[in-house]
């Protein structure tokens, strides 16, 4: 993608739109992944408090999965949780797995 | 001759900080936060007697540092107001971070310096050195020569910052002692032509229109933070076209016309000296004593430093014999000591293909006074120069400095 010249973008880098941080794609910084074991998760919330970048969704009080795509993969919430039902795993290797 | 133009303002004797105080008031400004750094303190100690008086509308910030000072503009700015402050010296060199978040944010801050010497040794006298290092700071900077000047200049400074197609801060400098604290013949305009010619400040975008909310300094990775910096040098080259645009405005409502250099007795002039600031009274009495002699002796007066006028300055001296530029600061390690106003002037000369005789001067550092004998002796020197077509080394001087 071709990125905007000095001349389309706004003088001092002023953000003239709110809320459009969630534009920027920061799961693409992550080295680790982390999933959730869904035998074990008891839909406790804390990895959703603890998330620096409120990464885990939630559908009527119940976790659903976590936004990879800004997920920076800090591994906050696989430390937090109290039942061990998040683990990290390594991002290139779920990566090729994926294409597999 | 009796005066024949009629007289716009009304004759004062002011010092020169008292004319920035003056001028201030008479602009009204929404914010000033300052901190008193001597030779300054009579601006803040003015202006904020101003405040107390009722005689402005500005909230007044008395700030606990320059830093703080610098911050407190650029957040009033940001939020729609016209910020100013004043400074000079050490109390510049403290708020030096922020002079680049002022000038990437693209704020119009209007500020006073009052050119002081940096320590050590400890000096609290003129001279250019505050200003000159920070000329790479993204703000512009202009100087005055005398009273009149400190406060004309002021007084265009907020145009200038302001006009849309530059938006850049402004430092408006004038020599600490020789015109901040001494007392000088001005015509200060009336009230509201100051207030009709500064008008409102309208900023594109600011942090108070809450219905439009908006984010001012966030971080800015390597894919777009060039094209930003850029966007400083674009405003820096716009404002050669706008400085003059307002000088020519001002000259409209005080008889007083403003360009980004000012020549003296320079058209037929085969010798020349280059200088900015108060030194060029002096100057310019050396270049009438020469003349009287015969001397076909000139000098232009650089007015606007930041950007610098390449094109002006080459103009008015491309056909000159021999030519001294007059640097009352130094960059230290620069070759032979040689002052920024040298170096940039012989990059103007060099990059328009023309090879010319000059050399440079460092002078009056710390307070030291340069009397028109000595500019006498410098226009000798160049006498000498012009005759033979050759500089004998060193090209870099420093004038009076005792071995």
């Amino acid at each position: 993608m071709a990125l905007p010249g000095w001349k389309q973008l706004v003088r001092g880098g002023l953000v003239l739109e709110p809320g459009n941080s969630v534009e920027n794609k920061t799961g693409t910084w992550r080295y680790q992944r982390p999933i959730i074991d869904w035998g074990i998760c008891t839909h406790c919330m804390l990895c959703w408090i603890y998330c620096p970048d409120s990464c885990f969704m939630v559908e009527n009080s119940k976790l659903t999965g976590i936004d990879y795509d800004h997920c920076k993969g800090c591994g906050i919430c696989a430390h937090e949780c109290p039942v061990k039902a998040i683990t990290l795993i390594d991002e290139l290797e779920a990566r090729k797995e994926e294409e597999k | 001759m009796a005066e024949v133009m009629e007289r716009k303002g009304e004759v004062k004797a002011l010092e020169g900080d008292m004319a920035v105080a003056e001028a201030m008031r008479q602009i009204n400004p929404d914010v000033v936060a300052a901190y008193p750094v001597t030779p300054q303190t009579e601006i803040v100690m003015t202006f904020s007697g101003f405040v107390a008086d009722g005689l402005v509308d500005t909230e007044f910030i008395p700030v606990e540092s320059e830093h703080a000072a610098m911050s407190s503009c650029i957040g009033a700015c940001s939020a729609g107001a016209r910020a100013m402050s004043a400074t000079c010296g050490p109390g510049l060199e403290l708020m030096w971070e922020n002079f680049w978040i002022a000038s990437g944010l693209h704020c119009p801050i209007v500020m006073a310096v009052v050119n002081r010497a940096l320590a050590a040794p400890l000096n609290i006298l003129t001279d250019q050195t505050d200003m000159m290092a920070s000329r790479d700071t993204g703000w512009l900077q202009i100087f005055a020569e005398n009273h009149q000047e400190v406060y004309d200049n002021f007084i265009q400074a907020v145009r200038i910052a302001e006009h849309p197609d530059v938006m850049l801060p402004i430092m408006s400098g004038h020599a600490g002692f020789v015109l901040g604290h001494t007392l000088g013949r001005l015509e200060v305009l009336p009230d509201e032509v100051v207030k009709e010619f500064v008008g409102e400040y309208r900023p594109a975008h600011s942090l108070l229109d809450v219905d439009h909310p908006k984010t001012f300094g966030c971080y800015d990775d390597h894919h777009y933070y060039f094209e930003h910096r850029y966007r400083e040098h674009v405003s820096m080259k716009n404002a050669l076209r706008v400085i003059p645009e307002i000088g020519q405005e001002f000259g409209k409502i005080s008889g007083r016309y403003y360009g980004l250099v000012e020549p003296y007795r320079l058209d037929d002039a085969e010798l020349a000296i280059v200088i900015i600031g108060s030194g060029a009274g002096a100057c310019r009495e050396a270049v009438d004593e020469m003349r009287e002699k015969g001397m076909k002796a000139g000098m232009l007066k650089v007015r606007c430093f930041r950007p610098f006028p390449a094109d002006e300055i080459v103009k008015a001296l491309k056909d000159k014999k021999a030519m001294a530029t007059m640097d009352r600061a130094e960059i230290f390690g620069a070759e032979e000591g040689a002052g920024p106003l040298y170096t940039e002037t012989c990059s103007a000369f060099f990059n328009r293909g023309i090879l010319a005789n000059i050399i440079d001067y460092v002078y009056g550092l710390g307070g030291r006074d340069t009397v028109p004998s000595e500019f006498c002796d410098i226009f000798h020197e160049l006498s000498k120069i012009a005759r033979i077509d050759e500089i004998k080394p060193p090209r870099i001087r420093f004038l009076s400095l005792r071995e």
